[in-house]
């Protein structure tokens, strides 16, 4: 039996823990109404500002699962929220693993938010598919000070 | 809009309202519109038969977004979604349906709030299991 190399690098591991510099999202009403049509609510309360405002929400709230856009801006290389590792693998194929989203606040139309990053695990498994290396990202959403959401996400390269 | 479910009407092993989801190209291109996701595995199928793939799949997101969904109608216009954790354990293909379910395991009031706590799911059309997932919500009480 030969052992197989880990495809995991020691910059890779050097990665785990590590918090990325803030990311600027805005959550907008008409993000938040394609998104909610693209997943096919009826409910007026994402389409409709007086009516979010009648249930008690800020704006048109953000449907769960959405947490705004990137600011994108050509000229800003640096404002963009990538769910690849920030390390390079030997690995072409992607596949989402999974996704754990955690509200600690509703998130609303008009929110400006800042997303910071952090590699919490990095594995390797021998998959149907070959050799694939599985690594879960933690994202962290604030409005202020205040944490509103946490997104834990695993993706698969193999 | 009425408030369908209250804290005191869900009991244990209680099954939420299935929501099904037709996902066709239009749907597929609506949602990486939507997201952000233009990885071309989900409406390419030159590109996905050359990753493999035998076809477009649906986004892994999009199937936590139906899982939303289902959870939000349940809950609304009161509740709250407040945690939804699922994994991608099967692909689902383009022209299929996705079938959410979802089962209460567990009820209790903590620091004031209505939780319920559940047991989520897609399926595919052959009845496989293929986003399996937890959650959690809030719903109101009857006493206000």
């Amino acid at each position: 039996m030969t052992q197989p190399s880990s495809v995991i690098t020691d910059e890779m591991r050097s990665y785990i823990g590590k918090e990325s510099g803030p990311v600027v999202v805005e959550v907008d009403k008409s993000a938040c109404r394609m998104f909610a049509r693209a997943v096919g609510y009826t409910d007026p309360v994402f389409y409709d500002e007086e009516e979010a405002k009648r249930r008690g929400y800020r704006s048109i709230p953000a449907p769960p699962g959405f947490l705004g856009h990137v600011v994108y801006n050509p000229a800003r290389p640096e404002q963009r929220l990538d769910y690849l590792p920030p390390f390079k693998t030997p690995f072409t194929r992607i596949l989402n693993g999974g996704t754990d989203i955690e509200y600690l606040d509703d998130i609303c139309a008009g929110d400006v938010l800042t997303v910071t990053r952090k590699v919490v695990d990095i594995q390797e498994r021998q998959g149907r598919l070959g050799p694939m290396l599985i690594v879960v990202s933690e994202f962290t959403y604030r409005r202020g000070e205040q944490v509103v959401a946490k997104f834990r996400g695993t993706l698969i390269q193999y | 809009m009425e408030q369908k479910v209250y804290f005191e009407d869900v009991q244990e092993g209680q099954e939420v309202p299935t929501l099904t989801m037709h996902c066709d190209s239009q749907r597929l291109v609506m949602w990486a519109a939507a997201s952000g996701d233009f990885y071309q595995i989900h409406y390419d199928k030159d590109f996905a038969q050359a990753t493999g793939l035998p076809e477009r799949i649906v986004h892994g997101a999009l199937k936590h977004a139906l899982l939303g969904r289902m959870l939000h109608e349940w809950v609304a216009p009161r509740g709250r979604v407040k945690r939804l954790a699922v994994q991608y354990r099967g692909m689902d293909m383009v022209n299929e349906d996705v079938i959410c379910k979802g089962v209460v395991t567990k009820k209790y009031r903590q620091d004031g709030e209505n939780i319920v706590e559940l047991e989520v799911w897609t399926e595919n059309p052959q009845g496989q299991k293929t986003t399996p997932g937890t959650a959690i919500v809030t719903l109101p009480s009857r006493e206000g």
